[in-house]
C-alpha cells in the first residue's frame, strides 16, 4: 500500500546552524530532487528548504527503505553524518503527514505563525519537483489541496491580520491615520536598525520621500543615500515638522529631541494636516503630552509592542480556526485517497469488459460481411453502451465504498465475481 | 397598495439594517452584498410610495410628521447610495442605516390620519422648498454618521486601544474626508431650501421672513453650517474638531425639525400643516 511520508527539521527541532548546512546551497534542491528519482523506493518526491525548514515529502511503498534513503540523501547534501542530526528529524507518516503539510502551507508552522512567504516558498518547491518530474498522481493533488487550505485559512481567520513586528505595526497605524501613504513624507531622525527597518517598510507603501536628521551630518547623508532621501542637520528639524507627515526618532539622546510647544507651534501652519511620530528610542525622543494635540499622534516603543502583544493573541485565536479548517481539509483529502485504491479494480473491470467485447465484435463481423460504415458504426456503438451499462453499477457501487470499512471485501468479490485477476496468474 | 408598499420598505429598512450590523461583528462580504440588496429594494418600494403619494397629493410628502419622517429616512439612504458610489466603504452602511431604520421605526409608529392638502401647498416652490431641505438633511446626516465614525477610530488610535472597532473602520483620513466633502454637498441644499423657502412665503404668505421659531432655528443651523464649511476651507479645521462641530450641528438640525416643527412653530407646525389648525 501506498504511503505519504514526511521527514523534515525546522526551527524547532534543529538549531540554525544545522538547518544551514542544508539549505545553504540553492542547487540542493534540484539535486536532492534528482536523488529521490533514482531511488526505486521512492515513488513520488519533492524537497523544501527554506531558512527556517528543511523536508523531503515522498511517497512509499516501502517506508523503511525509504527513510534511510532520504536520510542518507540529507547527509550527502548537508555533508554531515548522519548521527549529527538524526535526532533532530521529524517523521510524519499518512494523514500525519498530509496534515503537517497542510500546516506548513497555512503558516502554522512556521516561526512566526501567519506570516505570508512559506506559502509561496512551498510553492515554488512544488514547482520545482514537478519540473524534475518527481512529483506524480499524489502530491499533485495534495500539493494543490495544501494551497488551497493555505488560502481558506487566509480568507477565513484573521491569521495573517495584524502585523507582528514593531515596524508592520508602525505602517499599519499609519495606514490607519493616512489611508494611502502615497505622496507623504517621512523624516526620519537618528540612526537605528529598527527606524531603518520602519523607514524602508513606509518605503514599500509607496510613501513619497525619506528625508534623514542626524546630529553627525555625514551618517544622515550616508542613511540617506540608502533610501535615495535627503539629509538634513539637526537644527533644520523644526522646519521639517511643516512638511512632513509622519516623523521616525530613534536617537541615543538623553532628552527630548521633538518638544511640546515645538510641535504645537507648527499646526497652524501644517493646516491641521496629521502628524505621526513613531518614537522607537529609549528614552523617548518625543515628548509624550505631544500626543494630546489634535491631530498629533505619538506612538513610542512601549505603544507599538503593546500593539503587537494584542496582535500575537489574536492570531493564536485565530490559529485555532485554522486547525479546525486544516482538520476538515485534511479528512476530504483522506477520502479522496481511499478512493484511488479502488481505481486499480475499476480500470481492470472496464478493461475486462473491453477486452470482451473487442473479441465478441472481432468473432461476429468475421461471420457477417457487407455491412455498411453506418451499420459497423451502430453496432459499434450499440455492444459499448451494453458492456459500458452493465459494469456501470459495479463501478458505482465500489466508488461509493471507497472510504468505507467494508471496502477491501467489495474489491475482493468484485475481483472473483468478473474474475479480474486471472491474467496477473 | 401604498401601505403595502410603506410596509414593504419598512421590512426591507429593519432586514437590511440587521444584515449590516451583521456584517459589522462577522465582517464577511456576502452578508454585506445581500444587506446592500435589500436596502437598494427598500429604497426603490420607499421611493415608488413617494411618488404614488406625490401624484395623489399634488405635493411633497411631508405635511405629516409620519411622512416627513419617513421622507428623512429615504433622503439618508440616498445619501448614502451616493455617497457609496464615490467612496465604496462597506462599513458605513452599518452606521448609516440605524438611523434610516430609527426614523422609519418612529414614523411607523405614529397612526396615520387622512389629510386634507390646502390649495395652497399645491405649489411648485413648496416642493422645491421641501425637496432641496431634505437632500441636505440627508446629505448631513452622513457628515453626522462620518463624524461618529471619525470620533470612535480617532479615539482607539489615541488611547491606543486597538479594539475591535479598529480593524473594522476606515483610515481617519477616510473618514475625515467623507466628512469634508458632505458637507460641502450638503451645504448648497440647505441654501437653497431655505431661499427658495423665503420665495414660497411671500408667494403664500406675503412675507418672506416672519420671525417664526422655526424660520430662527434653520437659520441658526445654516449658520452653524456655514461656519463649519468656513472654518474647514478656509482655516484648515479637520479631525476632532470638525467631527465634534458637525456632530452639534446636526443635533440642532434633528431639532429644528422635529423640536421646533412640534413644539414652537406656528405655521410651519405639523398640526397646522396637516390642516387641524392655523392658516
Amino acid at each position: 500500500m501506498i504511503r505519504i511520508v514526511n521527514i523534515g527539521m525546522n526551527h524547532e527541532t534543529a538549531p540554525v546552524e544545522l538547518r544551514e548546512c542544508l539549505a545553504k546551497e540553492p542547487e540542493n534542491t534540484s539535486l536532492a530532487l534528482a536523488s529521490m528519482r533514482e531511488l526505486p523506493s521512492i515513488k513520488e518526491g519533492m524537497f523544501l528548504s527554506t531558512c527556517n525548514r528543511v523536508e523531503a515529502l515522498y511517497t512509499t511503498e516501502n517506508p523503511n527503505d525509504a527513510r534511510q534513503s532520504i536520510v542518507a540523501l540529507m547527509s550527502r547534501i548537508g555533508d554531515i553524518s548522519e548521527h549529527d542530526f538524526s535526532s533532530n528529524l521529524y517523521t510524519f507518516e499518512d494523514m500525519e503527514a498530509v496534515k503537517h503539510i497542510f500546516r506548513v502551507a497555512s503558516s502554522l508552522d512556521s516561526m512566526a505563525v501567519g506570516e505570508p512567504q512559506i506559502l509561496g516558498q512551498i510553492k515554488d518547491a512544488y514547482f520545482q519537483a514537478t519540473r524534475e518530474k518527481t512529483s506524480g498522481v499524489i502530491l499533485n493533488r495534495l500539493m494543490h489541496r495544501a494551497f488551497h487550505v493555505a488560502k481558506r485559512v487566509r480568507t477565513e481567520t484573521g491569521i495573517s491580520d495584524a502585523a507582528i513586528s514593531i515596524s508592520y505595526a508602525a505602517v499599519e497605524l499609519a495606514k490607519k491615520i493616512f489611508h494611502n501613504l502615497g505622496g507623504k513624507r517621512v523624516l526620519s531622525i537618528g540612526a537605528g536598525e529598527m527606524a531603518e527597518l520602519a523607514a524602508t517598510h513606509l518605503m514599500n507603501n509607496g510613501v513619497e520621500s525619506i528625508t534623514v536628521a542626524n546630529r553627525t551630518f555625514d551618517r544622515a547623508v550616508q542613511i540617506a543615500e540608502s533610501f535615495r532621501g535627503n539629509p538634513v542637520s539637526f537644527e533644520e528639524i523644526g522646519s521639517q515638522l511643516f512638511e512632513v507627515d509622519i516623523v521616525i526618532t530613534s536617537t541615543a539622546s538623553p532628552g527630548y529631541v521633538i518638544k511640546y510647544d515645538q510641535v504645537k507651534g507648527s499646526l497652524r501652519k501644517r493646516r491641521n494636516r496629521p502628524l505621526f511620530f513613531i518614537d522607537i528610542a529609549v528614552p523617548r525622543d518625543v515628548e509624550p503630552r505631544v500626543n494630546d494635540l489634535g491631530n498629533i499622534y505619538l506612538y513610542d516603543i512601549d505603544d507599538l509592542k503593546g500593539v503587537i502583544e494584542v496582535n500575537i493573541a489574536h492570531r493564536q485565536q485565530e490559529a485555532i480556526k485554522a486547525e479546525r479548517i486544516v482538520q476538515e481539509e485534511v479528512i476530504k483529502f483522506e477520502r479522496w485517497l481511499k478512493t484511488l485504491e479502488v481505481v486499480p479494480t475499476i480500470i481492470s473491470l472496464k478493461e475486462k469488459a473491453e477486452a470482451i467485447r473487442q473479441t465478441e465484435l472481432k468473432r461476429s463481423l468475421g461471420s457477417v460481411n457487407q455491412l455498411t460504415p453506418s451499420q459497423l458504426e451502430m453496432i459499434e456503438t450499440l455492444t459499448r453502451s451494453i458492456t459500458e451499462k452493465i459494469i456501470n453499477d459495479p463501478i458505482l457501487v465500489l466508488k461509493r465504498k471507497a472510504d468505507r470499512p467494508s471496502k477491501d471485501s467489495y474489491l475482493d468479490i468484485t475481483r472473483k465475481l468478473f474474475d479480474l485477476d486471472k491474467d496477473n496468474s | 397598495m401604498e401601505l403595502l408598499l410603506y410596509k414593504l420598505s419598512l421590512f426591507l429598512i429593519l432586514l437590511a439594517t440587521g444584515g449590516f450590523i451583521v456584517y459589522l461583528i462577522k465582517q464577511e462580504k456576502r452578508v454585506y452584498k445581500w444587506s446592500y440588496r435589500i436596502l437598494l429594494a427598500s429604497f426603490i418600494c420607499h421611493t415608488i410610495y413617494f411618488c404614488h403619494q406625490y401624484y395623489t397629493l399634488g405635493t411633497a410628502p411631508v405635511i405629516t410628521l409620519k411622512s416627513a419622517l419617513s421622507f428623512f429616512s429615504w433622503t439618508i439612504i440616498g445619501a448614502y447610495l451616493i455617497f457609496h458610489l464615490k467612496f465604496r466603504l462597506m462599513v458605513l452602511g452599518s452606521f448609516i442605516t440605524p438611523l434610516a431604520a430609527f426614523l422609519m421605526i418612529i414614523s411607523s409608529t405614529i397612526p396615520g390620519i387622512d389629510i386634507t392638502v390646502k390649495p395652497i401647498f399645491r405649489s411648485l416652490w413648496l416642493t422645491v422648498h421641501v425637496g432641496t431641505i431634505f437632500t441636505g438633511n440627508g446629505i448631513f446626516a452622513v457628515t453626522f454618521i462620518s463624524a461618529i465614525m471619525y470620533l470612535i477610530q480617532e479615539r482607539q488610535i489615541k488611547k491606543k486601544r486597538l479594539g475591535s472597532f479598529y480593524s473594522r473602520l476606515p483610515s481617519l483620513e477616510t473618514l475625515d474626508s467623507i466628512n469634508h466633502y458632505s458637507l460641502m454637498y450638503g451645504f448648497p441644499f440647505l441654501t437653497i431650501g431655505m431661499i427658495s423657502g423665503s420665495i414660497y412665503a411671500q408667494y403664500a404668505l406675503g412675507s418672506y421672513w416672519r420671525w417664526d421659531p422655526k424660520e430662527v432655528w434653520s437659520l441658526i443651523t445654516w449658520l452653524f453650517y456655514a461656519a463649519l464649511l468656513h472654518e474647514r476651507v478656509a482655516v484648515g479645521w479637520r479631525g476632532k474638531r470638525a467631527a465634534v462641530m458637525s456632530i452639534i450641528a446636526f443635533l440642532i438640525l434633528i431639532f429644528t425639525f422635529i423640536g421646533a416643527s412640534l413644539w414652537l412653530s406656528d405655521y410651519h407646525s405639523f398640526s397646522s400643516l396637516e390642516g387641524r389648525t392655523g392658516l
